[in-house]
């Protein structure tokens, strides 16, 4: 009798690498939606009208708006899911530690993978409930998101605190950008060296244009 | 000819139920000439003639080859000099009045047998679960009859050279056996002799290495940083592409490990 | 004794297609009625146990790793042979048996030397098809290199790691039959003892060395390929923990030992650097393809080399061998070594060590070349030594490295106890006093693949077994008496470790029954050894108990076989009146210090039976004949 589609699928997740396989494809839809949400806030240097027009324009598209965050919740969930497991598991597969632990050739970044990804977690909360919901917003506007940004990032704490979210963003992009290579088996040697590079480039210059916003609202250059 | 001394902690443990512990060594007379596992014997002889119990390590061919030695240095598997196993790991590498600290590879699915001797037996049952080509005695064609690219050949020789110490194991912060794995694999899969069971012998492999609790990769590359064959962490990249092609294809029959 | 090696008749090309006629076959359904115990993982043992499981035996597998993968064939570098004539050079089965006849210095059986070439084919298709990475042409087909002065490409290597690559093959299969519960391996087990009953050979009593409980195997045939005995001499190429104590006690149990004197000394290895040595490492013979051997022309010439100019050295085999110069055989280039050292011409902190310097090639062919021919080699003589041979020549003396005397088998690899086979290294059966390069590995798997899957069925067939189990007497006595060893040495409160009687032995073994004997330094031995053998057992300290991991206790038994071994080889070497291949008795030489056989006396394989500690062996011979390679005096000039 040959496996059920559901129990191949079942099979292969329970594998370590099934997981990384869905981390991978999660977090590479995850990176995707960072870029179109970069283009979308970029649009603040156009003028606050141009933002809100964006903004509006989203919320009158709700198939749009609900398709990206029904697939962004997903992809979270999916992403946080394997992290859980493959984490526990992790603690299992060394119950006594090294007295003395030393990291020959591996990146700061990869070895913080899981301090970045829960700040990042912990930043995105903070984030829908800054933003979206208001929640800890001190002077939230429903209607104008162009003033809920301004009025946010003229408080030095809260631009500061986006700003170094967006480092850790980019120490988790930069080795999430190759490491997903190797998770789904598409990287090459001849390759490797420029995965890399390109890994850095596009982290840093994600989250550097992301936290240009707060930056340079800060710094009144936007108004 | 240098000498100088050194001070030893050793992770001491009588057997696998023993919790262990570390106890300190001085060794005052250390050649450069020496390499660490001679060393050690130095410190075991002067044990034994106290009547003291000799530390246990493992090794046996002491040229790099077996795989058989094998422990951390300050943190390193098989200490600090790149591509060496600790076997050849010589002492003109430390300095006078070092303090080192040795400890058993460690990981769940490698327990202490005593001391710094760990069983790796998981190596073998991942190995067994479909580590192979089956080609039994006598049924093989003329050896020339499969043409191999050089290439392939050469990049199959490459993941050949593992030596199975677990030195990646030991390294990886999850205690992943993923170069190993993956090493086979690249091995067998990237040989035309290996293409008959290329996808039931990921399957079956991988479904092993999970049943053996390692833990998962996360592409840090310490096993490579530390590996004394050199083994890229190109071949974990191609054990999962193996694996994802293996678990897709809707007409390969389930592993042939259950 | 009347030693019946059971050659079969006929034309020697038939012989083995004969034999395969003329054995009987076990049933296929009746195959699994069978049990084997194969003691030894390396390339013998893995071949022998993954095809007799193939073929439905039951087989159980011994190693003392951890792993079988870790046998000690993991380390042979070279290459394998074969005369598949790929290269189209002229050779041919006939010929590879011919250069192993001769080779051997006329000292093996013919009849089993020209199976092994025969076969040597069917090994190379074999390994192919396991995936064995040989290296390969850029059109695909199979390389070869010549190897140890041969004059044809014959030889088939994976880099540097021949020996890795085939033993990962076999081990592999053993491992696939183990994952198919055909057999059940035991690695970190130690065979102590061999069990007989009604004269035959039906089990093994072991020591689990983890827990340290000892135990009884029952089976209906017992396969040894446990290896050589180089480690007699403490310092060699062996692994540290290989050892003769299955093939010793097999032999105190009525198994003819032959040729034990026939051992081997390789050339190019690292020379010694303290007290503290522990082996000795090879660095493969193919550097003498590029390297130029001297030493320094005056004695006592402790200049750095590169302040040596050429009229001060000594190029000391290019001059006494023209012809073939760096490239003589191994016994010849090691003697010469040590005549020269002998000399206190010799470099290094000890003088003992000669050159091999690689500058002159490194001029001719350029750097590139040089580290793509030896660059892993160098690398490791670096690692080790800590210099750099591009810069400075390397030091190199000879080392003991392989053992060609052994069990005593017959054609069908049987010992002189029935229903016991022995495999590989630790036979004697094919390399009579000198074995070519790169001809152990071919043995090994000759042997395990193709021969013992043959004529193992012929003995269970045509033998009547009746039922054993462990609790049969002669198992409980063997376990009392491997019991019994253990608790004497735990008993003993010697001061000394068993290291320091093992470096003695080997230091006497080394100066007495080395590189050259003498009926003096023989006699001499023969007498310390025993000695040494009863200090050993009074003084050895031994910590620990028998019930955990205790490598002391592991040693000491090795040791303690050792010690008998190393008397027993000597009394070999004594026995034996004339050079031949690894045997430079130094009273029997040519004008031009080349080894001088005896045939007309000692054309024969010495094979000795154990009488009883302390008591002399008798010897019994099996008489060598001739038929198709004409007895010659070996000459290099
Ligand atoms: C450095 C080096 C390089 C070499 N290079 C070459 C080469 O290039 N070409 C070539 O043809 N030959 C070469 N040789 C020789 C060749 O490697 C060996 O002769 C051959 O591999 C021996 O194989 P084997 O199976 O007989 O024994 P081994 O590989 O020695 O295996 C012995 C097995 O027996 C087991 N064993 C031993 N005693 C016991 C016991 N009491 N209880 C349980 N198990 C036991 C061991 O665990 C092991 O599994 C080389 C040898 C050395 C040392
Ligand atoms: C913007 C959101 C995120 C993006 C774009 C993202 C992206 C990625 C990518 C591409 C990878 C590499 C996957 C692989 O190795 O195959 C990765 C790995 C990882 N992510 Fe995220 N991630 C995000 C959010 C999170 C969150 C919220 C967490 C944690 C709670 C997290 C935790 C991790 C961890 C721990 C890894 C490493 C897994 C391992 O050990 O291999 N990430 N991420
Ligand atoms: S002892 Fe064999 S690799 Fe170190």
């Amino acid at each position: 009798m040959s496996a059920t589609t559901a129990d191949r699928i079942s099979s292969f997740y329970q594998t370590s690498i099934g997981k990384k396989v869905v981390m991978a494809a999660t977090g590479v839809i995850l990176f995707g939606f960072l870029v179109g949400h970069l283009l979308g806030n970029v649009q603040i240097f156009a003028g606050a009208d141009k933002f809100n027009a964006y903004a509006e324009f989203l919320h009158n598209t709700p198939s749009l708006l609900w398709g990206t965050r029904i697939v962004l919740l997903l992809s979270l969930f999916g992403h946080v899911t394997a992290v859980v497991q493959l984490y526990r598991a992790r603690a299992e597969a060394r119950p006594v530690q090294y007295k003395v632990k030393r990291n020959r050739g591996a990146t700061l970044a990869s070895r913080l993978m899981l301090v970045s990804g829960v700040a990042v977690f912990a930043f995105i909360i903070f984030h829908l409930l800054h933003f979206t919901t208001g929640t800890v917003h001190g002077d939230f506007k429903p209607d104008d998101p162009a003033h809920n940004l301004i009025s946010a990032f003229t408080i030095p704490t809260v631009a500061l605190a986006y700003v170094v979210a967006m480092g850790l963003v980019a120490m988790h992009l930069y080795h999430g950008l190759w490491s997903f290579t190797q998770s789904l088996g598409v990287s090459h040697p001849r390759y490797t060296g420029r995965i890399k590079a390109s890994a850095m480039l596009v982290s840093v210059a994600l989250c550097a244009a992301f936290a240009s916003i707060p930056i340079l609202i800060l710094a009144h250059y936007v108004k | 000819m240098r000498t100088f001394s050194l001070t030893l902690h050793v992770w001491r443990q009588k057997n696998t139920k023993d919790p262990g512990g570390f106890v300190a060594y001085k060794v005052p007379e250390v050649s450069e000439h020496m390499s660490f596992l001679e060393m050690l014997d130095v410190v075991n002889e002067g044990l034994i003639v106290k009547g003291d119990d000799p530390i246990a390590f493992d090794h046996d061919c002491r040229e790099g080859i077996c795989g058989t030695c094998g422990f951390m240095i300050n943190g390193d598997a098989h200490g600090p000099h790149r591509g060496t196993t600790v076997c050849q790991l010589h002492m003109r590498h430390f300095q006078d009045g070092e303090e080192l600290w040795l400890e058993p590879w460690r990981a769940a699915a490698f327990p202490v047998m005593k001391d710094l001797v760990v069983d790796r037996g998981a190596f073998d049952r991942i190995i067994a679960a479909g580590g192979f080509i089956s080609a039994p005695t006598g049924s093989a064609p003329d050896g020339n009859a499969i043409l191999v690219p050089k290439p392939a050949s050469d990049r199959a020789m490459d993941a050949a050279a593992c030596i199975g110490c677990g030195a990646c194991v030991a390294m990886c912060p999850n205690s992943a056996a993923a170069l190993f794995t993956g090493a086979k694999i690249a091995h067998l899969n990237l040989l035309p002799q290996g293409q008959p069971e290329a996808a039931a012998r990921v399957v079956a492999m991988v479904g092993q290495m999970e049943t053996e609790g390692f833990g998962h990769c996360t592409s840090t590359g310490q096993c490579e940083a530390v590996c004394p064959k050199e083994i890229p962490i190109e071949v974990i990249a191609r054990m999962n592409w193996d694996f994802i092609k293996a678990s897709a294809d809707k007409r390969e029959a389930k592993s042939r490990g259950d | 004794m009347q030693l019946d090696a059971k050659v079969p008749s006929g034309p020697i090309e038939k012989k083995w297609d004969q034999a395969k006629f003329d054995l009987k076959l076990v049933n296929p359904a009746n195959k699994r009625k069978y049990s084997v115990i194969v003691v030894g993982s390396g390339l013998a043992g893995a071949s022998a146990a993954a095809s007799l499981a193939e073929l439905g035996y039951q087989v159980k597998c011994f190693c003392f790793q951890d792993s079988p993968r870790r046998a000690h064939s993991i380390a042979a570098q070279g290459g394998i042979n074969a005369a598949k004539n790929y290269q189209n050079d002229g050779d041919s089965v006939q010929r590879l048996f011919y250069d192993t006849v001769k080779g051997g210095d006329f000292r093996a059986r013919e009849a089993n030397v020209y199976r092994l070439a025969q076969i040597s084919v069917n090994i190379i298709d074999q390994c192919v098809a396991q995936g064995v990475p040989f290296a390969r042409e850029y059109g695909g087909a199979l390389a070869n290199r010549s190897f140890g002065g041969a004059q044809v490409s014959r030889t088939f290597y994976a880099r540097g790691q021949t020996g890795q690559q085939l033993l990962l093959g076999a081990y592999q299969a053993l491992e696939r039959q183990i994952g198919l519960g055909r057999v059940t391996m035991y690695p970190r087990t130690e065979m102590l003892d061999l069990v007989l009953v009604d004269g035959r050979a039906r089990g093994i009593v072991t020591r689990d060395l983890i827990t340290g409980e000892v135990a009884s195997h029952v089976a209906d045939a017992v396969v040894l390929g446990t290896g050589g005995y180089g480690n007699v001499f403490y310092l060699s190429t062996n692994a540290k923990g290989s050892n003769a104590t299955a093939i010793w006690r097999a032999h105190k149990r009525g198994a003819l030992f032959a040729n034990p004197c026939f051992t081997q000394i390789h050339p190019t290895c690292i020379p010694v650097s303290g007290d503290y040595q522990s082996k000795l490492t090879l660095m493969s013979e193919s550097l003498r393809n590029d390297g130029r051997i001297w030493v320094p022309l005056k004695k006592g010439d402790t200049r750095s080399p590169s302040d040596i100019p050429p009229s001060d050295r000594d190029y000391y085999l290019e001059r006494r061998y023209p012809a073939f110069g760096n490239l003589v055989p191994r016994d010849v280039a090691s003697r010469n070594a040590k005549t020269v050292c002998d000399e206190g011409r010799g470099v290094g902190p000890t003088g003992l060590g000669v050159y091999l310097d690689l500058s002159e090639s490194i001029g001719r062919l350029g750097i590139a070349t040089i580290r793509e021919r030896y660059g892993n080699l160098i690398d490791m003589y670096e690692r080790i030594t800590g210099e750099d041979p591009y810069k400075t020549p390397m030091r190199i003396y000879p080392a003991i490295h392989y053992t060609m005397g052994g069990l005593w088998v017959d054609y069908n690899l049987m010992s002189t106890i029935p229903g016991m086979y022995v495999l590989g290294e630790a036979n004697f059966s094919d390399h009579g006093a000198n074995r070519l390069g790169a001809s152990a590995l071919m043995q090994g798997l000759a042997d395990g693949y193709f021969i013992i899957p043959y004529t193992i069925g012929d003995y269970l067939a045509s033998t009547k077994l009746e039922k054993v189990d462990a609790a049969h007497a002669a198992f409980a006595d063997a376990e009392r008496g491997v019991k019994e060893q253990t608790a004497r040495f735990l008993a003993s409160d010697g001061k000394r470790t068993v290291d320091s009687f093992h470096k003695e032995l080997g230091r006497l073994m080394w100066e007495k029954c080395g590189m050259g004997r003498t009926a003096t330094g023989l006699k001499e031995a023969v007498v310390k050894i025993p000695e040494l053998r009863e200090r050993f057992w009074s003084e050895v300290a031994v910590p620990g108990t028998g019930e955990e991991l205790n490598r002391e206790l592991e040693k000491a038994g090795r040791v303690a076989d050792y010690m008998e071994l190393a008397e027993l080889t000597c009394r070999d070497a004594l026995a034996r009146n004339e050079s031949c291949g690894g045997h430079f008795r130094e009273e029997y030489q040519t004008p031009e210090g080349e080894a001088l056989r005896d045939d007309d006396n000692y054309s024969y394989a010495a094979a000795w039976e154990w009488k009883g500690t302390g008591q002399e062996p008798a010897l019994h011979k099996e008489p060598l004949a001739f038929e198709h390679v004409h007895l010659a005096q070996r000459s290099y000039k």
